[in-house]
């Protein structure tokens, strides 16, 4: 039951075979039961939930309902809930009550799907691992010893476990994909601009970018048929017209020319993820696919890069956490410097603070030039590699994460081992790209993710890519032991 | 040894729109403390920025009336800095590309003493949207201070000069003239006490003939002329003794306190923050194209100076009397105003910047609460125009207008003002004075000019005033020849 699609949980409920309020109360019993060992969650609110169950059970007997009406969704902690609790994982926000939707939440609802809960994740989604949560970490379902990778991973422990139908997620830097990759799950960074940032906590606000995380790449374009869109208040939102995410799904793949970039074959890639993806390629070419190789000649950059703009831009982006108007505030203080010294000393933990430090150094007055503004150039040198590559492929495919699941505890004391878990991920958020990471298969029993980049607004065509595979594959329907 | 001082200045003019630069809450000024202050206003988690583009149509205005270059790219970068006013930690602003560039506006410097009145351009270095920050209050709560965000996000357009003032004067009369001209476009209400026009002024001195800026000090938010000169006076004279008694300038802000006349550092160039200035990554960059300048130039007034150049070509006022007019935009459409009601525009600018202008400032009123209106004046000019009633008469006539009474001939007539035109009558008048006063008409004759004025005096007390002086002094000429 749990392993089904949302698709078929969509027929279940509009056919009363189920009603929205039984299928939220199951998930919650589940909830309620593996939550405790996986931490997945960090805020439920059961009368919430079923109260929304109600209404969309209302609106599926009135014939109202569209294809998530009634499916319960977890939501990560980093969209702003009306009357829910919205941490951002953090203890300066741990007792900040969102008094308004974000865009995100606020699409959900108006189809009448059910939150379910606020998920876990690291700190201002700033990690790789969910381990700067203030909330302690989560844990993978596959090997609770080991993490379920970041930021998401709360999300991604969700809909590894089956405690959710499919979760959204916010993708900075890999925050959806590697997840993806190291839960075994199918997740979608969208194009910069599809999805409105509107009351999503901002991380860095170039970069981020929120998609679904779901069993299948179908599952995948039900929820991007909900998140995508113009908002208004979101001034990169792009006005487009609306989409059927869904619509090339059944294509067929003959003469799909499939971009292999030799960097993302190289040093760092551990030599059993990489077998796994090398058998996921042969797959598409049975599939019909053309393999070509190409280039991302600066892809050894992106990191470097990355660990510029994006505490730069957070630096900034987290300075409103002063504990003046919401948000802790330190007990006691003697005057302004010191209450702001020490509310954000307490507030903030080690992590957010190194990137809020690098952050203020690369701005800074005589640091800007060599750093901040080199970044951007660079950063315009990465997004013109992939405009080249896309002239000789369609999608270009590789690993989503360098590894399987790494142990609890393993990297924290190692920051830079810590971001090389992105090296794959970082260079399509700074292009502002579209990508997907799929279950392609294990190694020693871990799931591996293989990533497909697509071009500018490709979403369809990387969904049908990965819908195809996962037609001749079920890697997707694989569930870690004891969560039945 | 001879000092010049050195004057730029750094002016925020608060812009006349409904809503915030940012957000979608109102500007109203005077609500209680943080009822506009909506979720974009305090910053809360997951907020985003959307342009009001009233502000931009704003800043456009702005440059096309200072002949400036308006960027078709600018960009919002982020000021940052912590304060608990400042509710994101950062001011939205523009620094390296701003909206408005290069322009220049003309000032009247008035004249001082034996000094004559002159022209002066002052270079606009350039003009950039922001917005506001909130203000602290302090006492509203023993022992707290508040923080009121209503005005956190009002649209700010700063423009910032050219060090080319080299007096307290210029400095004012600069200050003057831009704040009639953003009230002139209406991007503005100028209310100073409001905080709607804020000066911060740079002060450097030098010795004469030197091409080198001394070292300079920033006078904040000086928010009246009154003050800006006081402030601009005691730092110059303070500068000038420092250097004279073997000191030096540190380059500093520095706050005037109206009580004492003074000004008071508040904080050394060592001590200013960091601002870590980057393009704001949530706002796009702004695109101003040609149709939105035209589309704007479209809906604008005509300018001062163009009304200006159209006064001294249309009505043939001295350079002076059109400058003085459109001095401000209340001033010049009074004077039109006043010549459509059918007024000639000579007599009508003296009226205007003569009577009308005196009583104004004596009984410091604004022409808005005017007791005349530009009809009444013209039926006045009129009067005098057709010889009803002379200059001396029309005087009082106006007395009566500004007390409260409605109609010019109602006073004329209750007051007996009409004067007398009819040549006979006054024929009869002069012959009775000749007749009355033989021993002037002999001095007269004798060759003493003097002795006709005092003839026209007496035949205008004869006729108790009512006489028209043209037509006396014309009978009395031909009679006496």
């Amino acid at each position: 039951m749990m392993n089904r699609s949302l698709k078929q949980f969509g027929e279940m409920l509009q056919t009363k075979k189920i009603s929205s309020v039984e299928l939220t109360q199951t998930f919650l019993a589940r909830i309620a039961q593996h939550n405790p060992s996986i931490n997945a969650y960090i805020a439920l609110d059961e009368a919430k939930s079923l109260a929304q169950a109600k209404a969309a059970d209302a609106l599926i007997a009135a014939g109202k309902a569209s294809p998530l009406t009634g499916i319960p969704i977890a939501q990560k902690d980093i969209f702003c809930a009306k009357d829910w609790p919205t941490t951002c994982g953090s203890k300066m926000l741990a007792n900040f009550v969102a008094p308004y939707d974000a865009h995100v939440i606020t699409q959900f609802d108006a189809v009448g799907a059910v939150n379910l809960g606020k998920t876990n994740m690291d700190e201002f989604a700033m990690g790789s691992s969910n381990e700067t949560s203030y909330f302690g970490g989560v844990k993978n379902p596959w090997d609770v010893e080991r993490v379920p990778g970041g930021s998401s991973g709360g999300s991604a422990a969700a809909v590894a476990a089956r405690l959710c139908a499919a979760a959204t997620g916010t993708d900075t830097g890999g925050s959806i994909r590697q997840p993806a990759s190291l839960c075994g799950f199918s997740g979608l960074k969208p194009t910069y601009g599809v999805v409105s940032r509107y009351g999503m906590i901002a991380f860095a606000s170039s970069l981020d970018q929120a998609g679904p995380m779901a069993k299948s790449a179908e599952d995948c374009a039900l929820m991007m048929n909900v998140m995508a869109g113009f908002d208004e208040r979101d001034s990169t939102s792009l006005n487009r017209e609306k989409e059927d995410y869904t619509r090339d799904l059944a294509k067929p793949l003959q003469g799909l020319r499939v971009g292999l970039p030799k960097e993302f074959f190289a040093e760092g890639l551990d030599a059993s993820v990489g077998k796994v993806i090398d058998e996921a390629i042969a797959a598409y070419k049975k599939l019909g696919a053309e393999i070509v190789e190409i280039s991302l000649p600066n892809t050894g950059l992106s990191i470097p890069v990355y660990y510029v703009l994006a505490p730069a831009e957070a630096s900034s982006n987290l300075s409103r956490y002063d504990g003046v108007r919401y948000g802790h505030r330190t007990a006691e203080y003697t005057d302004l410097m010191d209450m702001y010294c020490k509310s954000r000393a307490e507030g903030f933990g080690a992590e957010v603070k190194r990137r809020i430090l690098i952050g203020t150094y690369v701005l800074s007055a005589g640091y800007y030039d060599a750093y901040y503004l080199k970044a951007q150039q660079i950063r315009r040198l990465i997004a013109q590699d992939f405009v080249e590559a896309f002239k000789h492929c369609d999608v270009i495919m590789g690993p989503a994460a360098p590894s399987t699941a790494f142990k609890a505890g393993e990297k924290v004391d190692d920051p830079v081992a810590m971001y090389l878990q992105d090296i794959y991920t970082i260079s399509t958020n700074l292009a502002g790209l579209p990508g997907m990471s799929v279950p392609a298969g294990f190694s020693n029993g871990l799931p591996v993710g293989l990533q497909i980049i697509g071009n500018y607004f490709d979403e369809a065509r990387m969904l049908n890519v990965a819908h195809q595979y996962q037609q001749v594959t079920d890697w997707h329907l694989k569930m870690p032991q004891g969560i039945e | 040894m001879e000092w010049e001082v050195v004057i730029g200045l750094e002016t925020h003019t608060q812009l006349k729109t409904n809503t915030k630069i940012f957000s979608g809450a109102s500007t109203a000024f005077g609500a209680e403390p943080n009822t506009q202050a909506c979720e974009v206003s305090i910053a809360l988690p997951g907020v985003l920025p959307v342009l009001n583009r009233e502000a931009v149509n704003c800043a456009i205005k702005f440059g096309l009336a200072v002949n400036a270059e308006i960027a078709p790219r600018s960009v919002f970068a982020r000021k940052n800095y912590f304060y608990p006013d400042l509710p994101k930690g950062y001011q939205i602003s523009q620094y390296e590309l701003p909206v408005v560039g290069k322009g220049a506006v003309t000032i009247q410097v008035p004249a001082v003493g034996k000094n004559p009145a002159y022209e002066k351009v002052v270079n606009i270095t350039r003009a950039h949207l922001e917005e506001d920050a909130g203000k602290s209050v302090h006492g509203a709560v023993e022992g707290m201070s508040g923080i009121d965000l209503n005005r956190a996000g009002t649209p700010l357009l700063e423009i910032v000069t050219e060090p080319d003032m080299r007096s307290a004067a210029e400095a004012v009369a600069y200050a003057k003239k831009l704040h009639e001209l953003v009230q002139w476009i209406g991007i503005c209400d100028g209310n100073m006490q409001e905080g709607s026009f804020r000066c911060d002024v740079n002060v450097s001195v030098r010795k004469k003939g030197s091409d080198k800026l001394g070292t300079r000090r920033e006078i904040k938010n000086l928010n009246s002329f009154k003050f800006m000169q006081q402030a601009i006076e005691y730092e110059t004279r303070w500068q000038i003794e420092t250097l004279e008694d073997g000191g030096t300038i540190q380059q500093a802000t520095v706050l005037f306190n109206p009580d004492t006349g003074e000004t008071r550092s508040m904080r050394s160039k060592e001590e200013a923050n960091d601002y870590r200035y980057f393009p704001d990554p949530d706002l796009l960059p702004l695109e101003v194209t040609e149709a939105d300048k035209a589309r704007v130039k479209a809906q604008m007034p005509e300018l001062p100076e163009a009304m200006k150049a159209r006064f001294e070509a249309d009505f043939g006022l001295t350079s002076y009397d059109a400058a003085t007019l459109t001095a401000s935009r209340e001033l010049a459409d009074y004077f039109v105003q006043t010549v459509s009601a059918g007024a000639e525009a000579k007599p009508a600018a003296n009226w205007v910047m003569g009577a009308v202008s005196a009583k104004l400032n004596a009984e410091e009123k604004s022409l808005a609460d005017s007791p005349v209106n530009p009809n009444q004046l013209a039926s006045l000019l009129k009067r005098i125009a057709d010889n009803t009633i002379s200059n001396n008469a029309a005087k009082q006539v106006f007395e009566a207008l500004w007390n409260g009474e409605k109609d010019v001939d109602a006073i004329i007539a209750a007051k007996g003002l009409k004067q007398e035109s009819d040549s006979g009558a006054i024929e009869a008048i002069i012959d009775e004075v000749l007749k009355a006063n033989p021993a002037m008409v002999e001095e007269f004759k004798a060759g003493k000019e003097k002795a006709f004025n005092a003839l026209v005096g007496q035949a205008m007390k004869a006729s108790k005033g009512k006489a028209n002086p043209a037509q006396v002094n014309e009978i009395l000429k031909k009679k006496l020849s």
